[in-house]
C-alpha cells in the first residue's frame, strides 16, 4: 500500500509450450482433487458430472424415442413412460444443462481470461460443487424409488398427491438451486473484482459478459425457485394449503412462482452458450468481433427482459387476458437482443478469414438450429397460434432447436475450442469434424419431424398417439439413434485425445483472450506473472506479443507466511 | 503489487487476491449479492402473503388478531437492539478493541435468544389452541373458510425467519470464537463486518414481517 506511486514496468512473458508441471499434476492423489480450491480442478469434476448426467439423460431419451417407435405400447407402460420422460427433463435440466457452460467451462475460463489466479471464493466454488452433487444423490435417490411422474415442471395440484417421489425429486432440485446461486455469486464478484490490470469492462471477452449476465439471472431468479419448491414440499407434508384448490390453495400461483424462475433459467442455459459462440466466430473469423457492446450489453438486455415474460408459458392456464396480451407482447422483445447477436456474429463473418475448423463448424451449426429455434419461439409467443401450438410436439421441438441445438452446440464447440488448452492434448480433427455432422443430421431428423407433427395436432408427453403421426415418429426415433452414434464417435475420439493425443501447442488456433496467453496445460495459478492487458480480446490486427505483457516485477511475492 | 515489508499484517490475505483491499471489496460485494438472494427468497413469500390478502383482506384482519402484538412488539424492539450491539462489535473490531467486541458480538447472541424464546412461547400457545399450519388446523375461533391458509404464511414467514436466526446465532458464536482467538484487527475484520450485514437483513425483514401479520385491523 506504500508503494503505490512506484512507477511499474511491463514486459512481454514468452509463454511456455509443453510445461512439464500444470495444474493437473501440480498436486498428486484423490485428496488434491477432493479438496481442490483451484477453479480449474473443480471445472474438471463439474464437466465430468454434467457430462455422466448428459449420458444418464440421452439414454432415457433414446428409451422414450423407442417407446414411440409404434402408436400402441411397445416396451415399456404408460406409467413407466411418464416417469422416463419427466426424469429425462429434470435429469437433462437441472443436473446438465444449467451448469454445463457456467459451472464447468465458466469455471475453467472466467478467472483465466481475466487474469486471476482463482474465482473471488474458491471455497464457495469447492462447496458449490459437493451442493451440486447432494443435490443430484436425491435426484439418484428419487429414480431408484419409484421415479416421479409430474413432467419436470411439477405442477400443482397433480404435483401435490400424485404418489410419486416428489419430495425427494424437488428437494433434489432445491438443494441444487443454491450451489447454482453460489456460481452465481462467485462470477458477479470475480468479474468485478479481479480483472487484471488495463483489462476494463469494454476489454472482457464476451464469453465473460455472458457469463456475468448468467450470473444476474442466478442470483435474481434461482431464490424464488427455492422458495417455489420449499413451499410445495410444505404442501405435500402439511397441506398448507397455498397451492392445493382442495385445501383453498391456487395452482395458477404455482404456475406464477415456478416459471418466474425457469422462463429466466432458460437464459442461464442459453446465454454462456452465446459467450462461447462469439469467442468461436470471432477467432475462427480473424476478426474484430462486429459490435462488441450490442453483443455484450444484449445479454444483459436479456437477462432483464427476461424476468418479465413468464406469463407466456400460461396462455392457456387461466390468467386474465389482459395479462396474456401483456407477456405476449413483451415475449417479443426478447426477440430484439437475440436477433442483435446473430447479426452481429454474421456481420463478423462477413468478409473474414474463415478457418472451418471443429469449434467453427460447430458455431456455424448453431446459428442454423438455434435461428429455427428463436423463429419458432416468436410464434409460440403469438398468442393465436399459441393457443393451437400449446402442449404438442410444437413446443418440444422448439425448446429442443434452442436447448440441444443452440446451448448443446454450443458447448460442444467450446469443448472443441478449449480443449487443448485444459487437457494439453489435440483431438483427431476429422473424427470431429465426422462427429460434428452426424450431430448436425441426427439433430434435424430428430426434431423438424416434430414441429410437423406439433403443428398437425400430436400432442406432446402423450405414451400412445394416431396412426397418422407413425411415419413422422420413425423418422424422430431413427433421428435420436444417428445422434446417439454421434455422441459415441465424440466420445471415442475424445478419449483416445486423453490416452494419446498429440501435445497441444499453447495457442492452436490463434486466440487473442488472455487464456491463450497461458501453458495448455496452464499453470497451478494460471499465469507466473500478473498480466496486463492492452488491447481487446479480438484485436486480431495487433502482434500477438502484445497481447502477452506481463508486470515486470523480479519475483511476484504471494505474502504467504 | 507485492509487500514483502508487510508479511504478518496481511498474513489474512489469500493467496489468489492482489492485497487485502481486494479481498474485503470482494467479500463485501459477495455477501450483498447473497443478500439480494435472501430478499428474493422471502420475496415468493411476501408475493404469496399479498395474493392472498387481496384475495381475503377480511381473512387478514381477523386471523391477525390471534397475534399477540405485545411479545412480537418485544421482539422487534430486541432485534433492534441487536442490530445496534452487532453494528458496535464492528465498530470495536475495527479500533482494534477485541474485549469490546467480544462482548458486543455476546449481547447480539443474548438478544437473539430472548426473540427466539419469545418466538417459542408465541407458537407453543397457538399449537394449544389448535392453530397448526395447514391440515392440521384445528382451531374454531375464526370464522373464515380459509383461515387455515393465513396461519400457513405466517408460520412459513415467521419459520424461516427463525431459521435464519438460529444460522446467525451460529455465525456469531463462530466470530466470537475467532475474537477470543485474537483473529480480528483494525487491518483485517472482514468477517464480522459481512455477518453483521447479514444480521441486519435478518432484522430487516422482521420489521416487514412484524407490521404485515401483527398490525392490521
Amino acid at each position: 500500500m506504500t508503494n503505490t506511486t512506484k512507477p511499474v514496468a511491463i514486459r512481454e512473458f514468452p509463454v511456455e509450450e509443453f510445461p512439464e508441471t500444470h495444474y493437473l499434476n501440480a498436486t498428486k492423489g484423490l485428496k488434491s482433487w477432493m479438496l481442490t480450491l483451484d477453479h480449474k480442478r473443480i471445472g474438471l469434476m463439474y464437466l465430468a458430472s454434467v457430462i455422466f448426467f448428459f449420458f444418464v439423460g440421452g439414454l432415457l431419451a433414446l428409451a422414450l424415442r423407442l417407446e414411440l417407435w409404434e402408436p400402441a405400447q411397445n416396451f415399456m407402460d404408460a406409467e413407466t413412460y411418464n416417469r422416463v420422460f419427466t426424469l429425462h427433463g429434470a435429469v437433462m435440466i437441472f443436473l446438465f444443462i444449467i451448469p454445463s457452460i457456467p459451472a464447468a467451462l465458466g469455471n475453467i475460463f472466467l478467472p483465466v481470461m481475466l487474469g486471476a489466479k482463482d474465482v473471488a471464493f474458491p471455497r464457495l466454488n469447492l462447496a458449490s460443487f459437493y451442493i451440486y452433487l447432494g443435490g443430484a444423490m436425491f435426484t439418484l435417490y428419487s429414480m431408484a424409488h419409484g421415479g416421479i411422474d409430474t413432467g419436470w415442471t411439477f405442477y400443482t395440484p397433480y404435483s401435490t398427491n400424485s404418489g410419486s417421489a416428489v419430495i425427494s425429486m424437488t428437494f433434489g432440485v432445491f438443494i441444487m438451486g443454491f450451489s447454482s446461486i453460489l456460481t452465481g455469486v462467485n462470477f458477479i464478484t470475480t468479474v468485478h473484482k479481479m480483472r487484471a490490470p488495463g483489462q476494463t469492462w469494454g476489454k472482457l471477452p464476451l464469453f465473460v459478459w455472458s457469463l456475468y449476465a448468467t450470473g444476474v439471472i442466478q442470483v435474481l431468479a434461482t431464490p424464488v425457485l427455492a422458495i417455489t419448491l420449499l413451499l410445495l414440499i410444505m404442501e405435500r407434508t402439511l397441506g398448507i394449503g397455498i397451492f392445493d384448490p382442495a385445501l383453498g390453495g391456487d395452482p395458477v400461483l404455482f404456475q406464477h412462482f415456478f416459471w418466474f424462475y425457469s422462463h429466466p433459467a432458460v437464459y442461464i442455459m442459453i446465454v454462456p452458450g452465446f459467450g462461447i459462440i462469439s469467442e468461436l466466430i470471432s477467432t475462427f473469423s480473424r476478426k474484430v468481433i462486429f459490435g462488441y457492446w450490442a453483443v455484450a450489453l444484449s445479454s444483459l438486455a436479456i437477462a432483464f427482459i427476461g424476468f418479465l415474460v413468464w406469463g407466456h408459458h400460461m396462455f392457456t392456464s387461466g390468467q386474465s387476458e389482459l395479462s396474456t396480451v401483456v407477456f405476449s407482447f413483451l415475449t417479443f422483445f426478447v426477440g430484439l437482443p437475440t436477433g442483435i447477436k446473430i447479426m452481429n456474429w454474421v456481420a463478423t463473418m462477413y468478409r473474414g478469414s474463415i478457418w472451418l475448423a471443429t469449434p467453427m463448424l460447430y458455431a456455424i451449426e448453431f446459428l442454423f438450429l438455434f435461428t429455427i429455434g428463436g423463429l419458432t419461439g416468436i410464434m409460440l409467443g403469438a398468442l393465436s397460434v399459441d393457443i393451437h401450438l400449446h402442449d404438442t410436439y410444437y413446443v418440444v421441438a422448439h425448446f429442443h432447436y434452442v436447448m440441444m441445438g443452440g446451448t448443446v452446440f454450443a458447448f460442444l464447440g467450446g469443448l472443441h475450442y478449449w480443449w487443448p488448452k485444459f487437457t494439453g492434448k489435440m483431438y483427431n480433427e476429422t473424427l470431429a469434424k465426422i462427429a460434428s455432422v452426424i450431430l448436425f443430421i441426427g439433430f434435424n431428423m430428430t426434431f423438424l419431424p416434430q414441429f410437423v407433427m406439433g403443428s398437425q395436432g400430436m400432442p406432446r408427453r402423450y405414451f400412445g398417439y394416431l396412426e397418422q403421426f407413425q411415419t413422422l415418429h420413425q423418422y424422430s426415433t431413427v433421428g435420436s439413434w444417428i445422434l446417439g452414434v454421434g455422441f459415441l464417435l465424440v466420445a471415442y475420439y475424445l478419449i483416445v485425445s486423453l490416452v494419446k493425443g498429440a501435445k497441444a501447442p499453447s495457442n492452436p488456433w490463434g486466440g487473442r483472450s488472455l487464456e491463450w496467453m497461458t501453458s495448455s496445460p496452464m499453470p497451478a495459478h494460471n499465469f507466473e506473472h500478473v498480466p496486463v492487458v492492452i488491447h481487446g480480446p479480438y484485436d486480431h490486427h495487433q502482434p500477438i506479443a502484445e497481447f502477452r505483457m506481463g508486470i515486470d516485477a523480479p519475483h511476484h511475492d504471494t505474502t504467504h507466511a | 503489487m507485492s509487500h514483502t515489508d508487510s508479511m504478518s499484517a496481511n498474513a489474512h490475505v489469500q493467496h489468489h487476491f492482489v492485497d487485502s483491499e481486494q479481498q474485503f471489496d470482494s467479500a463485501k460485494l459477495g455477501m450483498w449479492l447473497f443478500l439480494v438472494t435472501e430478499v428474493l427468497f422471502f420475496g415468493g413469500l411476501f408475493v404469496a402473503y399479498i395474493v392472498y390478502r387481496a384475495w381475503n383482506p377480511e381473512l387478514f384482519t381477523l386471523a391477525a388478531t390471534q397475534l399477540d402484538t405485545v411479545m412480537g412488539g418485544i421482539n422487534t424492539l430486541v432485534l433492534i437492539g441487536s442490530s445496534l450491539t452487532m453494528a458496535l462489535a464492528i465498530r470495536y473490531a475495527q479500533l482494534n478493541d477485541a474485549k469490546k467486541s467480544f462482548w458486543m458480538l455476546g449481547a447480539t447472541i443474548a438478544a437473539a435468544l430472548v426473540f427466539m424464546v419469545i418466538k417459542y412461547f408465541e407458537y407453543t400457545h397457538k399449537f394449544h389452541l389448535g392453530i397448526f399450519p395447514g391440515e392440521a388446523y384445528t382451531f374454531t375461533g375464526i370464522d373464515h373458510p380459509k383461515a387455515h391458509i393465513f396461519f400457513s404464511i405466517y408460520y412459513m414467514m415467521t419459520g424461516l425467519h427463525g431459521i435464519h436466526v438460529l444460522i446467525g446465532i451460529g455465525l456469531i458464536g463462530w466470530l466470537m470464537v475467532k475474537t477470543k482467538r485474537g483473529a480480528f484487527s483494525a487491518e483485517y475484520y472482514t468477517p464480522v463486518e459481512i455477518t453483521g450485514l447479514y444480521w441486519h437483513l435478518v432484522d430487516l425483514i422482521w420489521i416487514f414481517l412484524f407490521p404485515l401479520l401483527y398490525l392490521i385491523d
